[in-house]
C-alpha cells in the first residue's frame, strides 16, 4: 500500500490543538481547520456553530488535489496556497509540510496579510509536530513495540454488527 | 490511508465507487443517504453537471456505529464514470481504502464496463496501490433491466481475483448495502490485520 494508517494519540493532537488554537487568535480568525490530503479532517478550533465540517475537510482536499493537478499540467510544482474571498468571509488555505491541508476562515476583523504572516509560523510548527508523529509511528515499526491496539480483536461478529442495525 | 484518531476515537475509512458513465455509482450512495437514519449520515454532496453528470465527484460520511469503543466512520466517494475526466478520477482514488465497481449489466455497456476497469486498475497503480490486494467489491448493477447479460458472463469478463459479486437494482436498493458491507468488512479485516502486523 502507498500510504500506511496514520494513527494520532492524544498527545500529538493536543499539541496540534494547541498550535490551531494560537494560530485563530494571532491571525484574529473565526475557524482554523488541518486537514489530511485524502479529505479527513484532523482537528478544529474556533466558532464552528452549524458549519457542516466534514463537507469542508472533503470540498478541501478535492480543491486542493484539483488545484495541484491544475500546477503539474503546466509545469508548476504545486500552488502551495489558496485564497477564496468571500463579501463577508474569506478563506485562506494552505498544504504544511506536503501532507496536511490548514485552512483558515476570516473575516474583515483580519486581513489577507495578517494571516499569512500567521500561517507561516504555525506551519513551521506543525511540520514539526508532523514530523515527531511520523518518526513516532517509524520507532515503534522499527522497535517492534506493540503498543495496546484495540482493533487487532475485532472480530467478524463485530463487523457484522455495524450492519445489522435496525435503522439501516 | 485509514485515519485512527484516538483522541476523537474515530477510525475514518475511504471507499471509492468505480465504473462506467450512466451506471449507477450516485445512484448508490443517494439510495444509502435516503435510507440511513438522519444521525449517522452527514450531507451528500454532489458536483455535478447541470444534467446530473458527476462532474467531480459525489460525497456521503457515513457513520455505521462502534467498533471495539471506536467510531466507524465511512466517507463514501463516486468518481465521474466519462471517460474524458480521467484526471479527476485519478485524484479521487488517493488514499482509497476500498474500492466498488458498479458494472452496467447490459449487453451494450459491456465494453464501457471492460474500459473502466482497466481504468481502475491503471490508476491504482499509479498510486502504487496492489490492485489484488485492496478491499472490493464487483456490484453488478441494473439486474432489472431488459436487454442485460446473464451473471455468468458478466463474471467471466469481469471478475479480477476472488471478489465478491453483488447483484442489485440500485434504485430499488436491491444489493446497495450489501455491497457497502462486502467492501467496509474486507476494509475493518485489512484493519485487523495492520494492527496484529505493526
Amino acid at each position: 500500500m502507498p500510504e500506511a494508517t496514520m494513527i494520532m494519540y492524544e498527545e500529538e493532537y493536543q499539541q496540534i490543538k494547541t498550535i490551531l488554537s494560537k494560530l485563530r487568535t494571532d491571525a484574529n480568525s473565526k475557524m482554523v481547520f488541518l486537514i489530511d490530503k485524502n479529505g479527513q479532517q484532523i482537528a478544529s478550533h474556533g466558532d464552528i456553530g452549524n458549519l457542516d465540517t466534514t463537507s469542508l475537510a472533503s470540498l478541501t482536499a478535492g480543491n486542493v488535489a484539483a488545484t495541484d493537478a491544475l500546477a503539474r499540467l503546466i509545469g508548476e510544482k504545486e500552488f502551495p496556497v489558496l485564497s477564496h474571498e468571500g463579501e463577508r468571509d474569506n478563506i485562506h488555505t494552505s498544504v504544511v509540510g506536503g501532507r496536511v491541508i490548514l485552512v483558515v476562515i476570516f473575516d474583515e476583523r483580519s486581513s489577507l496579510g495578517l494571516v499569512r504572516l500567521r500561517v507561516k509560523r504555525a506551519s513551521a510548527e506543525l511540520n514539526e509536530a508532523f514530523e515527531r508523529i511520523v518518526n513516532k509511528a517509524e520507532q515503534e515499526k522499527a522497535g517492534g513495540a506493540k503498543r495496546n491496539t484495540p482493533f487487532t480483536e475485532i472480530s467478524d461478529d463485530d463487523i457484522d454488527r455495524l450492519f445489522s442495525d435496525d435503522s439501516l | 490511508m485509514t485515519f485512527i484518531n484516538y483522541a476523537s476515537r474515530e477510525i475514518n475509512c475511504k471507499i471509492v465507487y468505480y465504473g462506467p458513465g450512466l451506471g449507477g455509482k450516485t445512484t448508490n450512495l443517494q439510495y444509502i443517504y435516503d435510507t440511513s437514519a438522519a444521525q449517522q449520515k452527514g450531507k451528500l454532496i454532489s458536483l455535478a453537471t447541470e444534467t446530473e453528470r458527476t462532474l467531480f465527484f459525489d460525497f456521503l460520511p457515513l457513520e455505521l456505529g462502534t467498533v471495539r469503543g471506536f467510531k466507524a466512520r465511512f466517507h463514501l466517494y463516486t468518481v465521474p464514470g466519462q471517460v474524458f475526466y480521467d484526471a479527476s478520477r485519478k485524484l479521487i482514488l488517493k488514499g482509497v481504502d476500498g474500492v466498488v465497481f458498479v458494472a452496467d449489466s447490459q449487453r451494450e455497456r459491456m465494453d464501457a464496463n471492460l474500459e473502466s476497469l482497466s481504468n481502475l486498475e491503471e490508476n491504482l497503480k499509479s498510486h502504487g496501490y496492489d490492485f489484488s490486494k485492496i478491499p472490493y467489491a464487483l456490484q453488478l448493477n441494473k439486474r432489472d433491466l431488459p436487454d442485460i447479460l446473464s451473471v455468468e458472463e458478466l463474471k467471466r469478463e469481469l471478475i479480477r481475483k476472488d471478489e465478491p459479486i453483488i447483484e442489485a437494482v440500485a434504485p430499488k436498493g436491491v444489493g446497495v448495502f450489501e455491497t457497502l458491507k462486502a467492501v467496509a468488512k474486507q476494509v475493518l479485516t485489512d484493519l485487523r490485520k495492520s494492527a496484529g502486523a505493526s
